[in-house]
């Protein structure tokens, strides 16, 4: 009895095991078939979000060519390293994209980029802020989308000192930007993020482009 | 497979046992991703997909599977495809893949697929396991297209809205407004909404039924003094 026993466990065990090896090994395989077209149309998809916040009249240079790596930093919100996309006008610094993450949204970490005009008459000024990546609720969370709302388009044209501090918050915490009812968690992480991206902006933006200019020459 | 088992096999998928408005089974995505056509109709095919596939997957390998640890194994396979199914929505049709975002993942612990595989495909050949799949997946597709496009014009005034992101830039042209200068009403966007409109298609389905019945009641006492008794459909979940 013990033995049948046993041997029915012991069946069982490698049947599921037999199962397991091959949907690792189905997986595998459309992982290894997909790779590529997944990296190009997320890299697509990233290209058209940088226009939609840095328009081509910005720049004349290359810009995702003259990108580079930004080391890990809290106020980029990545244990990694991000990328930042450095636009220049006629030599001069005109626009920089930012790759930044919010690791506090409700479904985990949002990514995106925000675009902040380094000209004299725009410097520090948000030129547009876009979701790359996100888990938020549908049809709740996601309208941090552009493609699902225009609401990221609020933080265009702000900077530190507009609204200032206090500011950069949501409405429910006293702050000045808006948010949809039924859910704050994910405005609240991207308005932080967004603010934090700007105050590393402020501290390193000679640094941006000091190393653009280098690699130009 | 005779013409009669085909036809019921579609007649309980789109009908009698409809995902959405009799088994009631794989509530969540229905409540969450209904709030527009598009998106409904998208999710209800990729359900619908998976479902065929995993119908035509276990059957044929059902004798083999120990029935001690059927359940993992089905959930296994059901996962395989699903993740097979998000990698190449997410390579090949990205744009959809963007609008559906987590409910693909999530197709999996959606209930009608494994209560499909249990109740049918685990006992019936390939054939007949994958339409069952494609019957149900398509009533489901067709609850969530009405229940979307209900919600969608109460809460937005319009119909298609994001087709674009599925056929491209020039699909924005398709996009139907219903009410001009609609202000928006959240009650219908929002969770409640979705449990309201599906109370009400419910309820629409069982008065269709009784009526039916009714009617063939009618008929048979005309022709036997005996009342036939017509069992009405059982509903469960």
């Amino acid at each position: 009895m013990r033995r049948t026993m046993a041997k029915a466990s012991l069946y069982t065990a490698l049947n599921l095991l037999f199962f397991a090896l091959i949907g690792t090994a189905v997986l595998a395989l459309t992982h290894e078939l997909t790779r590529e077209p997944i990296a190009r149309s997320e890299e697509s998809e990233k290209l058209k979000l940088i226009n939609q916040i840095a328009p081509a009249s910005d720049y004349d240079n290359d810009i995702i060519k003259d990108s580079r790596q930004l080391a890990a930093d809290d106020l980029l919100g990545s244990d990694d390293t991000t990328v930042a996309y450095i636009g220049q006008l006629k030599d001069r610094p005109s626009i920089a994209v930012i790759q930044a993450t919010a690791p506090d949204g409700y479904g985990g970490s949002i990514r995106l980029i925000v675009s902040i005009r380094s000209d004299a008459e725009g410097n520090g000024k948000i030129g547009g802020v876009r979701v790359i990546s996100h888990n938020e609720t549908p049809g709740l969370g996601d309208y941090i989308e552009i493609a699902k709302s225009k609401w990221i388009t609020i933080f265009n044209r702000k900077s530190l000192d507009d609204p200032g501090e206090d500011g950069w918050k949501v409405k429910k915490d006293g702050g000045t930007f808006d948010y949809m009812a039924g859910a704050t968690i994910t405005p609240r992480a991207v308005v932080t993020a967004v603010h934090r991206v700007l105050q590393y902006y402020a501290q390193h933006r000679d640094e941006l482009f000091k190393q653009n200019e280098g690699v130009r020459k | 497979m005779t013409a009669r088992e085909f036809s019921e096999i579609f007649r309980n998928g789109l009908w009698k046992q409809n995902t959405g408005v009799v088994q009631l089974l794989g509530l969540c995505p229905i409540l969450a991703v209904s709030s527009s056509v598009v998106n409904a109709v998208s999710l209800g095919l990729a359900t619908t997909l998976v479902m065929t596939l995993s119908g035509a997957a276990i059957a044929p390998i059902r004798q083999f599977i120990p029935n001690e640890a059927r359940i993992p194994v089905f959930i296994l396979i059901i996962a395989v495809l699903v993740t097979v199914v998000q990698f190449s929505m997410n390579a090949y049709v990205h744009g959809l893949y963007l609008v559906l975002g987590i409910f693909i993942p999530l197709i999996v612990t959606n209930c009608i697929v494994l209560a499909r595989i249990e109740a049918f495909a685990s006992k019936n050949p390939a054939l007949e396991s994958a339409l069952d799949g494609f019957a149900m997946g398509l009533g489901l597709t067709a609850v969530l297209a009405v229940l979307g496009g209900t919600r969608e014009i109460f809460g937005h005034g319009t119909l298609l809205s994001g087709i674009d992101l599925v056929f491209g830039d020039t699909a924005k042209t398709w996009v139907v407004t219903v009410v001009p200068n609609y202000h928006g009403f959240l009650l219908a966007i929002l969770p409640p909404g979705a449990f309201i409109t599906l109370g009400m298609l419910i309820a629409g389905k069982n008065w269709l039924n009784l009526r039916a019945e009714r009617k063939l009641k009618g008929a048979n006492a005309r022709m036997t003094p005996v009342d036939g008794g017509y069992a009405p459909a059982a509903h469960r979940g």
